[in-house]
């Protein structure tokens, strides 16, 4: 016994048996995995690229000509071959074709061919950017071989980076990710092990308070890390989520992760002390999560909502966090350039953090 | 055996709760390497007074020296050199028995092998069984093998062998004389008389927060005896749980 006591070794030995026990939870890897991921699939999915137009080839069209095949090669333009002339009308009403191309073999002469096009006014839009496509590549085709005798248009596009739907999802997941590990996962077993009598059998070890929140909250943090790693790699792999600056910026987002997650569990301590039965968790664990995963910019730009519900949207703690997210992701920000965001977060944290120590019950 | 070597001393201890007084006035001395029985009804007083030895309650008033410790300065050093088995306690959810030794290894600050503690208390083929999986006795074998890891010179088990079968029950008994023959003080609350009288060297009877009799059981006995004190029924030389036994046999359960 002359050993002095090691509350580090405590503390570790609880972070080690917390995270065991959090792996083997399987809402605690719902929660913090599953749910994200799925979002993240459907809109990953979703999506894909950019404006795609319809365009029907006419039947007895003739196919092997310089027009079809130079529209084959054009994105925008999808093809849709196979269709009988009353499918083609029908679609076309619909509007879920943009148009109907009918390219025929000029008999009489010049030019070698003949290209019909019927828009349609269910879907003028798209008929629009149709036109300009085809118009701009009559000219090619006609002008190949001519120089031009007024002047010649040089066109080239700056090559910007393709800012994709993952792009704004990915950090929102995450952020509500962390958001309902630290709130719900905290609560639950602050909780749980009060009711269990867990926390007074370690109250007749020499174990510290401190080290029993320290242990969890090690635990919890360590877990949802490896949460976090594993939606960036699949949403970088599979979906080219932008990490501009490669591991910098998912060790960036990580530390950006740990602020979040330290506010969102002082939240989880404030709900384990006034929760009167297990049951009462979850509503008043989702007071807490579901407005912040509504408004706080999780889906939809804030700068979509109405002006009125813009100011709540800007009081949250998460909209900061994902806001700091996608900054740090898609802008290859630092941490210093989203220090508002942290600051705002950090105001947050002690806010919750006076009102959890008055609340949070050991038994 | 010194007797006169108290290990635990507990003087005028009084618990006050808002409008109820559970224990007024309580003093006894623990002797080093005795198996000191707190005996009485429920409500009695004997898990506050236990609890607070523990350093797990505050008390009202009194003074507690365990082990030349003071509860009131030293609660931390006191934690370190007793084992504690609550009547109700859990275990951290999701482990199983190996994980939890080496959890409360870490919260005494010892290191110990996990299955040698196991092997202890014959739980070494429920290693990897959760805490929630075991059976009652089970359960409080390994309650008692976490009282076991940092050596403690004294354990306090409050009711362990309270919903036990006959089996369980004899087998917990023989596994704590065993850890007071290995040199460590025991205090035990229990309902059971039959046990007390079998385990304990001396014991205490507690009621409405005071103690009415503290004595070994065989002084207890006599002086009812002596006080011209008979039994109605005429005592046989064995009782009904000495059928079950001798019917359903002694030896270890698996479930047990």
């Amino acid at each position: 016994m002359s050993k002095p006591y090691n509350n580090t070794k405590a503390t570790l030995a609880l972070a080690k048996a917390s995270f065991r026990s959090i792996m083997r939870s399987p809402s605690a890897v719902v929660f913090t995995l599953a749910f994200p991921l799925i979002f993240i699939l459907v809109f990953g999915f979703l999506g894909g690229g950019g404006v795609k137009v319809d365009l029907a080839i006419a039947p007895g069209s003739d196919l092997q000509n310089p027009i079809i095949n130079a529209i084959e090669q054009i994105n925008v333009i999808h093809i849709v071959k196979d269709k009988d002339a009353d499918e083609i009308k029908t679609e076309l009403e619909k509007g879920h074709i943009a148009a109907v191309i009918d390219v025929q073999k000029n008999t009489s002469g010049t030019p070698a061919y003949l290209a019909n096009v019927q828009y349609t006014s269910a879907s003028i839009d798209k008929g629009s950017i149709l036109k300009s496509v085809l118009a701009n590549l009559m000219f090619t085709l006609n002008s190949k071989d001519i120089k031009p005798t007024v002047a010649q248009l040089n066109e080239s596009t700056v090559q910007g980076r393709i800012y994709r739907t993952i792009d704004f999802i990915l950090p929102g997941q995450l952020g509500f990710s962390l958001l309902s590990t630290g709130v719900f996962g905290t609560a639950f077993v602050f909780f749980s092990l009060r009711q269990t009598l867990v926390i007074k059998r370690f109250f007749a070890t020499p174990v510290s308070r401190t080290s029993i929140v320290f242990g969890e909250g090690i635990a919890r943090i360590g877990f949802a890390l490896c949460g976090a790693v594993f939606i960036i790699l699949i949403g970088h792999f599979f979906f080219h989520f932008t990490l501009i600056h490669g591991v910098i910026t998912v060790l960036n987002m990580l530390l950006l992760a740990i602020i979040g997650l330290v506010v969102f569990m002082g939240f989880g301590f404030i709900v384990s002390g006034i929760a009167k039965s297990e049951s009462t968790i979850p509503p008043i664990s989702n007071i807490i999560t579901l407005p912040q995963f509504l408004l706080s910019g999780t889906f939809f730009s804030i700068d979509a909502f109405p002006s009125w519900l813009q100011p709540i949207s800007r009081a949250l703690p998460l909209t900061y966090l994902n806001d700091a997210m996608r900054k740090v992701a898609f802008e290859g920000a630092g941490l210093w350039d989203v220090k508002h965001q942290i600051l705002i977060m950090a105001i947050w944290g002690i806010g919750v953090y006076i009102v959890a120590v008055k609340v949070f019950k050991w038994e | 055996m010194d007797k006169t070597n108290a290990i635990i001393s507990v003087k005028d201890l009084v618990k006050k709760y808002d409008d109820f007084t559970a224990v007024q006035g309580i003093s006894f001395d623990v002797y080093e390497n005795e198996i000191f029985g707190l005996l009485g009804p429920n409500g009695a007083g004997k898990t506050t007074t236990l609890e607070i030895i523990e350093t797990l309650r505050e008390k009202t008033s009194g003074e507690i020296i365990v082990d030349s410790y003071s509860v009131d300065k030293d609660a931390s050093k006191i934690k370190r050199i007793i084992g504690v088995q609550l009547q109700a306690a859990g275990y951290y959810p999701n482990l199983n028995l190996v994980e939890l030794m080496e959890l409360f290894a870490g919260l005494y600050g010892v290191d110990v092998k996990p299955m040698e503690m196991l092997e202890k208390v014959n739980l070494q083929d429920k290693a990897k069984a959760k805490y929630k999986a075991l059976s009652g006795g089970q359960k409080q074998r390994f309650s008692i093998a976490t009282t076991l890891i940092n050596s403690p010179k004294i354990i306090f088990l409050d009711e362990p062998t309270t919903g036990l079968d006959p089996q369980a029950r004899r087998n917990l008994w023989d596994l704590i004389i065993d850890i007071r023959n290995n040199g460590t003080t025991v205090v035990i609350t229990t309902h059971y008389m039959d046990e007390a009288e079998q385990l304990c060297d001396r014991v205490a009877f507690v009621e409405r927060g005071e103690i009415i009799a503290l004595d070994t059981p065989d002084n207890l006995i006599d002086n009812l005896i002596n006080s011209g004190f008979e039994r109605q029924k005429e005592v046989k030389k064995a009782n009904l749980e000495d059928v079950f036994i001798n019917l359903t046999g002694k030896e270890w359960r698996e479930d047990n």
